[in-house]
């Protein structure tokens, strides 16, 4: 108990460290806040456009799709505010900082953890409530205490999962010792396509997305619970289900640090 | 006139120089060709479900949507404003601005080139792979050919026109590095609205007709929106023919323009030493 009350405090020095360091640039900070508010807007504008012209996706309206959207935005924020560290863990491993942080006496997760806090990630954040506030604004959901218990799973599910990818792409480079660009699909791509519920792409697409990363347990299983499309109340639940999938990263994890042989750099 | 010859030689050489070395990138280009092939799978797949909503809705025939997609993905080095030569900016940030501006060159023709090397190299490592695949796909989501000789020719000079807008407007970009000390968080601005404006999230046929009307007068409807919606030919005829006159006016403004700006930039500027 001591130990993890140690490693709690310890996390929030580090990043009481990286927030201070962040805000001695502030102009830099206030534009990158706004260019990645700019950014994300782009595609909500590009929804709004679309949905002004179709009107609706199989049987999604506008307000069901931002409510959607608002979810897997928020979802990714969180991930890169809180495990951003592991994104940069390519470059760790090639510099060999790594092995710097394998000689402190802390766990080592911890230290990539702590590394970095994404903060200029607050603006997406606002603009996820924004969207959401929107999407329940205009689309007829009775809230139940059970829906609301829902769309907080969703969160925690969406954004432990989006950080167990960031874990698995972090320890795949433990092997190749560089990023793996190709997997920016399971991140930056899930993120920007997440923004429509996944069976509209197919049932080919909805069983990758269940059965190798299992994207439908924090979107479309939950959402059809949410927007009361089934009696199955137990949907609800499903993004616990992303704890079976960040045990396989854990696991891909240690196996990594198991075998590290460092750069050399 | 002589001299003239030469003196376009020496950034010739610029833009070859540039051009070989984005070529080497050959992994960095392989792992972005597969992430890019399935982002368009993925996007086709949407487009498909709102054709499957809406047919009557649907702006452009099918084929020529995905067609766009596809142009998109394999050209999306060419046109991208993301992808900007970070070396330009790190020079004046860290001095070594003072080295290119003894040379007995223009400033703002050098960066022109060696940005266009840049991008043509990334563009044509990444777009073989990617067509070849999208050829191979089932229908519907297949590649097509071009609908004749002529959109294919005017696919390839509206393609080049366009990369002149975009580096153009890239120079914008670089010479802001010498009014702010940091040009990343201005950049990534910029290059936000851009991605919108140009047609790279939705083609710009999807916009209400109103916002389309205004965003095919700017510069930016230049870069993806005119050559990937000729080669499908979704753009013919008068319409065609006032978007390539809009390149090209764009692109002789923004160089005249970006030239001016980077003579007042060289003029204030100030290298610390160390």
């Amino acid at each position: 108990m001591n130990t993890l009350y140690k490693n709690i405090s310890l996390y929030f020095h580090y990043i009481s460290i990286v927030l201070r360091s962040v805000m001695q640039y502030k102009t830099s900070f206030f534009l990158t806040v706004a260019g990645r508010f700019l950014v994300s807007f782009n595609g909500i504008l590009g929804v709004y456009f679309i949905f002004a012209r179709f009107h609706q996706v199989r049987n999604y309206g506008l307000g069901e799709v931002f409510l959607c959207y608002a979810v897997i935005q928020m979802d990714f924020a969180l991930a890169e505010c809180f495990a951003g560290g592991f994104l940069r863990f390519p470059g760790m491993i090639r510099r060999g900082e790594f092995d710097r942080i394998l000689l402190r006496p802390c766990s080592a997760v911890l230290q990539i953890l702590g590394s970095q806090f994404e903060i200029s990630r607050i603006g997406l954040i606002i603009q996820a409530v924004l969207m959401f506030g929107y999407g329940m604004a205009v689309s007829p959901i009775a809230w139940t205490p059970g829906r609301v218990a829902a769309v907080v799973l969703m969160l925690l599910g969406g954004t432990l999962l989006f950080s167990a990818v960031f874990m698995l792409e972090a320890a795949v480079s433990f092997f190749t010792l560089e990023g793996l660009e190709a997997a920016n699909i399971l991140t930056y791509g899930a993120q920007e396509h997440g923004k429509y519920p996944i069976d509209i792409y197919g049932g080919r697409m909805m069983k990758i997305c269940t059965y190798m990363i299992p994207y439908t347990l924090i979107q479309y299983y939950p959402l059809q619970y949410l927007l009361g499309r089934t009696q199955r109340w137990y949907y609800g639940l499903y993004p616990l289900g992303v704890v079976l999938f960040l045990t396989v990263c854990v696991g891909v994890w240690r196996l990594g640090m198991h075998n590290y042989q460092s750069a050399g750099s | 006139m002589k001299a003239n010859g030469n003196s376009l030689r020496k950034y010739f050489s610029f833009f070859r120089m540039r051009f070989q070395m984005g070529l080497q990138y050959r992994a960095a280009a392989a792992g972005g060709c597969v992430t890019q092939f399935l982002w368009g799978i993925m996007e086709c797949l949407a487009f498909r479900a709102f054709y499957e909503a809406d047919e009557s809705a649907f702006p452009m025939a099918f084929s020529s949507v995905v067609a766009y997609v596809w142009l998109r993905e394999a050209f999306f080095a060419l046109f991208t404003t993301w992808n900007t030569d970070n070396e330009l900016f790190d020079s004046v940030i860290n001095g070594n601005i003072a080295y290119e501006l003894c040379r007995p060159l223009s400033v703002y023709r050098m960066w022109f080139a060696r940005t266009a090397g840049n991008r043509l190299a990334n563009a044509a490592l990444r777009c073989v792979p990617i067509l070849f695949a999208a050829f191979l796909l089932p229908e519907p989501f297949r590649m097509t050919l071009p609908v004749n000789v002529q959109s294919m020719l005017l696919f390839i000079i509206t393609m080049f026109l366009g990369a002149g807008v975009t580096v153009a407007f890239c120079m914008f970009v670089y010479l802001l590095a010498f009014f702010t000390i940091s040009p990343q968080g201005l950049r990534m601005v910029f290059t936000a609205m851009v991605q919108f404006l140009s047609g790279a999230i939705i083609p710009l046929s999807f916009m209400p007709d109103s916002v389309r009307r205004v965003l095919e007068l700017l510069p930016f409807a230049g870069m993806f929106n005119v050559p990937l919606r000729i080669y499908s030919g979704d753009l013919v005829g008068a319409k065609m023919l006032r978007a390539i006159g809009m390149q090209i006016f764009w692109l002789v403004l923004l160089t005249a323009c970006g030239k001016l700006l980077c003579r007042a930039a060289e003029r204030r500027i100030v290298v610390q030493g160390g």
